[in-house]
């Protein structure tokens, strides 16, 4: 277990630093953000200037190496366009996607698993082929056109529910979230289905599939046979060996989602990441979109490290193992 | 005194693209306790749904039409759901083919074990894991302790095997049907289970429907044989009869296709023909086509000949050699 997790940190530890390379270049290439922030009508002397004093003149190489150098002491560099450090940038803005994509993922999951596990443990019934029907629609509507109907239909026209933005903030360990009022509830719960939805779908699918492979095999059989109850044999039996898939596709989706809600956030208007990064990338603000890439980096790498010890949890078969 | 299992007319058949077809076709035969019986058949014969059928699982499109399946006197067919699944693993179990694929691979055997102690009688988790233990040491698995805590990827396939009976054996049911349980097991594995099975059914009174196309395996373990073809038993009587003086054309051709009593160097006797698709059946004996004895007469029903207690479903049976 040790030596799985060095060689994880390893891992981790390399493929953040070659990701830095590969945005850093990117970043690079796609233009000056000189151009986008100073006035047209601007001299080239004061273009030359800012120039320099963003160090824009040294070649790509000597940058890289001095952000290196800032990265080492800590710091990730300044906005180019709110001035402020990005560190503190982006750790304003990531409470809001946290709280957002936490919902929705719980929604997903406790509406998603349970009918995919009825869908395939009957899946002939009215009840299944319903669930099935709208698990399509979950994954082909696109994501902003829902968006726009549930807004529609709870906030124009029933007036239950807010049409945007971020409610009341309180704290709950220390993190600012507005899951700690009621307020701040009313309207994070729109968004969150809005995600939740392709999500659920796709748990659905998952969880029926592994549900009807499960129901043909030997184990199965042999557990009927020994007078097992249908709860126990769903419940004890087949439950442990679907949540292994279901576990990898969770893991992957909280990671896609945390990273790029950014079609939700931007039909509510929901001030998290995903709205920052876009904006950064229209503005070309450099350290806000290393900074977010490298972080967005840092979760994958952290969420599969964590699906993959609970893959050895699950699974007595696989084994946990830095040096094989 | 009843028998511990009683199968009366039993038929089970299957909705397919091709029409209703008769898996199971009118099947009778009784097993006293302590008797073990060989249900012997090729691929298709029907021997595993019968089986199946005895513990009422079959699955969609399959049904059961007709027949009943007494358990030390009680029909099982008669119950409603619940009571037959309580029926299940307590007064009739199974063991089925593969023992890399009838264990859950991904909790501990004992867990599995306990289950299925419990789920048939009140106990707690300890009094379960001791009782799951006991069992495996009566199916000679050593150190059965250590193995509550394994897994069953652990475990070879001989010792899987053993598991299962072991879990079949819970509840000193009347009855455990096992379904080619040492098929995919090495042929010295296989021996020890056998000796294994024949000492439990004497030990434990339990009565056996054992499962086979393999005549060899029967031969030196069942009391009595079944065999199977395309539905329907075709002869029936006791081990020694039916293998030293077949009455039935197809039980001859089964056992002279059995290799090890020819000479080396001589061609093996095959039966010629494959067997029947079940939605094409010719009328009359299903095994006409392939029989060598088949005369005109044998497009009508065949009778059930007698000899004693040695039945054959045929219009000439063999004479006795």
């Amino acid at each position: 277990m040790l030596g799985f997790i060095v060689s994880r940190l390893i891992q981790a530890i390399v493929v953040v630093f070659v990701m830095s390379v590969v945005v850093f270049v990117g970043v690079y290439a796609i233009g000056n953000p000189i151009d986008v922030m100073i006035d047209p009508g601007a001299t080239a002397e004061i273009r030359e200037n800012l120039i320099r004093q963003y160090g824009l003149d040294q070649p790509l190489w000597r940058q890289y190496l001095s952000f290196l150098g800032n990265v080492a002491e800590g710091d990730l560099g300044r906005s180019m366009v709110y001035n402020t450090s990005v560190v503190g940038l982006v750790f304003s803005r990531l409470p809001a996607t946290l709280e957002l994509v936490l919902v929705a993922v719980a929604i997903a999951t406790v509406i998603g698993i349970p009918a995919g596990i009825y869908a395939g443990y009957k899946p002939d019934s009215a009840g299944a082929k319903a669930i099935m029907a709208l698990s399509v629609l979950g994954f082909s509507v696109p994501t902003f056109w829902i968006g726009m109907l549930l807004i529609m239909a709870f906030a124009v026209e029933l007036g239950w529910l807010p049409s945007g933005g971020r409610g009341e903030v309180g704290t709950i360990l220390g993190i600012p979230t507005s899951l700690a009022t009621a307020n701040g509830w009313s309207h994070v719960i729109l968004p969150a289905i809005n995600l939740s939805l392709f999500k659920m779908g796709l748990l659905i699918r998952l969880t029926r599939a592994g549900m009807v492979e499960a129901m043909q095999t030997d184990y199965v059989k042999f557990a009927r046979a020994q007078g097992l109850t249908d709860r126990q044999i769903v419940f004890s039996h087949i439950l442990r060996n679907i949540s292994i898939p279901i576990v990898t596709v969770f893991g992957l989706e909280l990671g896609s989602t945390l990273a790029f809600a950014v079609v939700t956030e931007t039909v509510f208007t929901w001030p998290g990441v995903g709205k920052l990064i876009i904006d950064s990338i229209l503005q070309l603000d450099r350290p806000v979109m290393v900074t977010y890439l490298i972080l967005v980096v840092i979760l994958f790498v952290l969420i599969n490290f964590t699906v993959d010890v609970v893959y050895a949890r699950l699974d007595p078969r696989v084994r946990l193992g830095g040096s094989r | 005194m009843n028998a511990a299992l009683d199968v009366q007319g039993l038929t089970t058949r299957f909705d397919t693209r091709a029409g209703t077809v008769t898996a199971v076709n009118d099947v009778s035969f009784s097993v006293e306790p302590g008797r073990i019986m060989g249900l012997v058949g090729e691929s298709g014969s029907g021997k595993s749904v019968t089986g199946f059928s005895i513990l009422g699982l079959i699955e969609e499109p399959g049904r059961i039409t007709d027949g009943r399946v007494l358990v030390e006197g009680t029909d099982l067919r008669a119950m409603p759901p619940g009571q037959l699944r309580s029926m299940r693993g307590r007064k009739v179990s199974m063991v089925f083919q593969d023992p890399m694929m009838t264990l859950n691979p991904v909790l501990r055997i004992g867990d599995q074990m306990s289950m299925a102690v419990r789920v048939h009688e009140r106990m707690n988790k300890r009094q379960a894991l001791a009782r799951s233990r006991d069992a495996l040491a009566k199916v000679g698995i050593p150190s059965p302790e250590e193995r509550l805590s394994a897994y069953p990827h652990q475990l070879s396939g001989g010792m899987r095997q053993r598991v299962a009976i072991a879990i079949a054996l819970l509840h000193r049911p009347a009855v455990i049907i096992a379904d080619e349980p040492t098929t995919a097991l090495d042929v010295s594995i296989q021996g020890q289970i056998l000796a294994e099975v024949r000492r439990l059914a004497d030990e434990t009174r339990t009565a056996i429907v054992w499962v086979t196309h393999d005549l060899a395996v029967v031969s030196s373990l069942a009391d009595d044989i079944c065999v199977m073809y395309a539905g329907r038993i075709v002869e029936r009587g006791t081990a020694e009869d039916v293998i030293a003086r077949p009455r039935h054309p197809y039980t001859r051709g089964l056992l002279d296709s059995v290799p090890g009593q020819h000479a080396p160097g001589t061609h093996l006797p095959q039966i010629p023909g494959s067997t029947p698709q079940l939605s094409r059946l010719p009328s009359g004996c299903p095994f006409r086509n392939r029989c060598p004895r088949a005369t005109e007469v044998c497009t009508t029903e065949p009778p059930v000949a007698r000899f004693g207690g040695h039945t054959a479903l045929c219009h000439h049976p063999l004479e006795a050699a």
